[in-house]
């Protein structure tokens, strides 16, 4: 009887294993195929711009072909006109001001610190023509700049310090007929070259990502899928998606990875927890800067060096500049490993005029907020920007100098190389106070690292945070990681309780082999006596 | 007195008992890989494995539970303070001096007062303990990922101390324990008892009653066996 059943028990066992590996299993797209399938197929436009024949008249200037495209596209001014990327502001929210109106406009940085007194250099970054320290640019609609923007001929240049109009010898025509949605090198020409040359800025957008193979980043690798900006940060009327907290304060808005990978995007379970806590780009952007050096560091108080009288620059092993006398001192690295931070979405910004209350200790001029115990928090990587800036030492504020003019006696400090002179002058436009003093302050600046996405390949491992050396997160001390943490007192106890066990073990059975030995002779000497 | 072999250790109770040798040793090898300190399988296999592990031991310690009550067996495990200090007496002098066992040992009383001792407090306090911590440990994330924001749990250090401390228990029970098996009759009965099942144990098949186990008990035993 127990035999039968078991055979039967068998048999129905294998009939069971066999229908499962032999039946055709159904084919299951993965999200991750169902995402390669949709960013696969490319945008195709809906018009050609070519046949217009509003576009076929002879443009002489760039603002005639604003007027052009809104005479089409009517409205869409208006949306341009709200966007932060024509304001160089944007309503937002910190903790403990209420809401402030920040951007370029008035948030201090510590590369070419700010805008103001400024604004004709800066405006080569501006979606806008004409743009002077009167702001008056601001409410006329045929100065935005639709070109820079989208171009898709990859001609149009803007011309340095000319209030952001373009260099005076483009075909507006062939570049008119053009347009499209914006590609790569449209973002790009602008945000990799923040902070006044390649790279300065974010370390993870630069120059190779206009045709980044799949090694520098999964995404828009040219072997691959080949994506472009705007593929992720997807706009609606002119408001694009994502925003860098080097400005922005509020967690609204932002783009993060999960938006089409989910919050659970591995097979393993393990992996998924980790997204509770642990930004994506945590552990896929093991490195940043991978091709081109990034700025680490910039001392201003180094500035003004003259050979001749003569402005010079020095260059490091890289080929980037270490010494520009008018811009101080530089220290690059590539391929560096982020930094990492707790990060809740929300940020504090130094604003202009702002009262510095710890003059020796470093000033951060973006904090970014977040903890452990904070559960909007994650650990995300970040690039630390140092610097050693100019500030007021009896107001206590950071100074904006003026920094560009056209001519010299202006008090431009690219010109004139008088900290003074520029410091006055730049106050002045910036309506704030000087006493005539100044000094040079350490200041730092965080800038969350999203790009440069690597393979999963490349990913970190996790033995690079779960360590008890060189963690990645050695910083991050203010939770329980295991592999990396453990409580000194319950440590030094267990080991002393398996010590204390050998120890013990040992001696004992070192004693009873003695002893058997003593007991045998013993034994012997008895039977000899006998 | 006669000698004769006895069944003490039935076939189920190997095999809980050499397959939770195993896990033991497997866990605690993978977990103090995982805490720092070595690397052999690397951190996420160790992680994995130790989690599978885990589980093949929990399946384990509930088939015994079963098995404990089933058979009644549990009862050996109830400590007493009778012949401990006799029991001690032994392992500190006696045993030096090739001095007899001090207590008996039948198929119904196999364990020695301290042995009933120690392995009470195992099941009772290191094992529950290391377990339920090692269940917090998987799923502590699970409230907060989960929203049930009334048991969320902040912070994992507790938790992954006292499973630290327990692990550093059972591997000092280790120690010692696989030290003490050579404190049978020969340097190996116990051992092979424990491999075979069987063991040369003086006959007490006339004796009155060896210990107090209630008459049923003691019929169930024999039936089972």
């Amino acid at each position: 009887m127990k035999k039968i059943v078991v055979v039967i028990a068998l048999i129905s066992l294998t009939i069971v294993i066999a229908f499962g590996i032999l039946s055709q299993r159904e084919y299951e797209q993965t999200p991750l195929m169902k995402l390669k399938e949709k960013y696969y197929k490319k945008h195709k436009p809906s018009v050609d711009h070519s046949k217009f024949a509003v576009l076929q008249q002879h443009f002489t200037a760039p603002q005639q072909v604003t007027a052009a495209c809104i005479g089409c596209h009517n409205l869409r001014d208006k949306e341009v006109m709200k966007s932060s990327h024509w304001n160089w502001e944007r309503e937002e929210f910190i903790p403990g001001r209420g809401i402030v109106y920040i951007g370029k406009k008035n948030v201090l940085n510590n590369f070419c610190i700010g805008t103001q007194g400024n604004e004709e250099s800066c405006a080569k970054c501006h979606i806008g023509f004409g743009m002077d320290s009167k702001g008056k640019v601001f409410t006329d609609s045929t100065n935005i700049d639709c070109l820079v923007c989208h171009d898709n001929t990859e001609t149009y240049v803007k011309a340095q310090e000319k209030g952001g109009a373009p260099v005076t010898t483009l075909d507006f025509n062939k570049i008119a007929q053009g347009v499209g949605k914006p590609k790569r090198t449209n973002c790009g020409v602008c945000h990799f070259y923040g902070g006044g040359g390649n790279n300065v800025k974010h370390g993870d957008l630069e120059i190779s990502m206009f045709e980044p193979g799949k090694e520098i980043d999964v995404h828009m690798g040219t072997d691959g899928m080949n994506m472009q900006c705007v593929d992720c940060h997807t706009t609606e009327k002119h408001i694009i998606s994502g925003k860098l907290y080097s400005m922005a304060s509020t967690g609204t808005n932002r783009n993060t990875c999960e938006q089409c990978h989910t919050n659970a995007p591995h097979e393993d379970d393990m992996l998924n927890k980790h997204t509770l806590k642990v930004a994506c780009e945590s552990c896929h952007i093991p490195v940043y800067a991978k091709v081109n050096a990034t700025k680490m560091s910039w001392d201003w108080s180094t500035a003004g060096k003259l050979k001749n009288g003569e402005p010079y620059i020095d260059e490091d092993s890289f080929g980037n500049h270490a010494y520009m006398s008018i811009k101080g001192s530089f220290k690059w690295k590539k391929k560096v490993k982020p930094d990492y931070i707790w990060f809740n979405g929300t940020a504090s910004h130094y604003l202009e005029g702002d009262k510095i209350a710890d003059t020796s200790q470093p000033l951060v001029l973006n904090q970014l907020h977040g903890s452990y115990s904070d559960g909007e928090s994650k650990i995300i990587p970040v690039k630390i920007h140092e610097s050693k800036q100019p500030y007021d030492p009896t107001n206590r504020i950071l100074i904006q100098p003026k920094l560009f003019a056209e001519n010299k006696g202006e008090g431009a400090f690219w010109k004139d190389f008088n900290w003074q002179t520029a410091a006055e002058v730049g106050m002045k436009d910036a309506n704030l106070p000087f006493s005539g003093k100044i000094s040079f302050i350490k200041t730092k600046m965080y800038w969350p690292v999203n790009h440069m996405v690597s393979s999963k390949e490349q990913t970190v491992k996790c033995k690079e945070c779960h360590t008890r050396n060189d963690s990645r997160l050695e910083g991050l001390t203010d939770f329980y990681m295991p592999g990396r943490d453990f409580s000194k007192p319950a440590e030094t106890a267990g080991v002393w309780l398996i010590i204390l066990s050998f120890l013990g073990v040992l001696t004992h059975g070192g004693f009873r082999i003695f002893n058997s030995f003593k007991n045998k002779k013993e034994v012997e000497n008895e039977q000899e006596n006998i | 007195m006669s000698k004769k072999i006895y069944k003490v250790y039935r076939s189920f109770e190997r095999f809980w008992h050499w397959m939770q040798a195993l896990l033991i040793f497997f866990l605690a090898f993978s977990g103090f890989e995982i805490h720092g300190g070595y690397t052999f399988f690397g951190f996420k296999n160790a992680v994995k494995y130790h989690t599978i592990a885990a589980y093949m031991f929990l399946i384990l310690i509930i088939f015994a539970i079963f098995w404990h009550f089933a058979t009644g067996e549990w009862k050996q495990y109830i400590p007493s303070l009778q012949n401990i200090k006799a029991q001690l007496n032994y392992y500190i002098f006696g045993i030096f001096k090739n001095a007899p066992h001090p207590t008996k040992k039948t198929v119904l009383s196999k364990l020695n007062p301290l042995q009933k001792l120690t392995y009470f407090g195992l099941k009772i306090m290191v094992i529950p303990v290391i377990v339920t911590s090692g269940l917090f440990y998987m799923f502590y994330r699970y409230p907060t990922r989960h929203g049930i924001e009334a048991m969320n749990i902040h912070s994992l250090e507790f938790i992954a101390i006292v499973h630290t401390i327990a692990a550093f228990f059972l591997v000092s029970f280790i120690i010692v324990h696989l030290y003490l098996i050579t404190t049978g009759e020969t340097v190996t009965s116990n051992l092979k008892a424990m491999l075979t099942g069987d063991e040369e144990l003086e006959d007490y098949s006339h004796d009155k009653s060896p210990v107090d186990f209630p008459e049923d008990l003691t019929a169930t035993i024999e039936e089972i066996s």
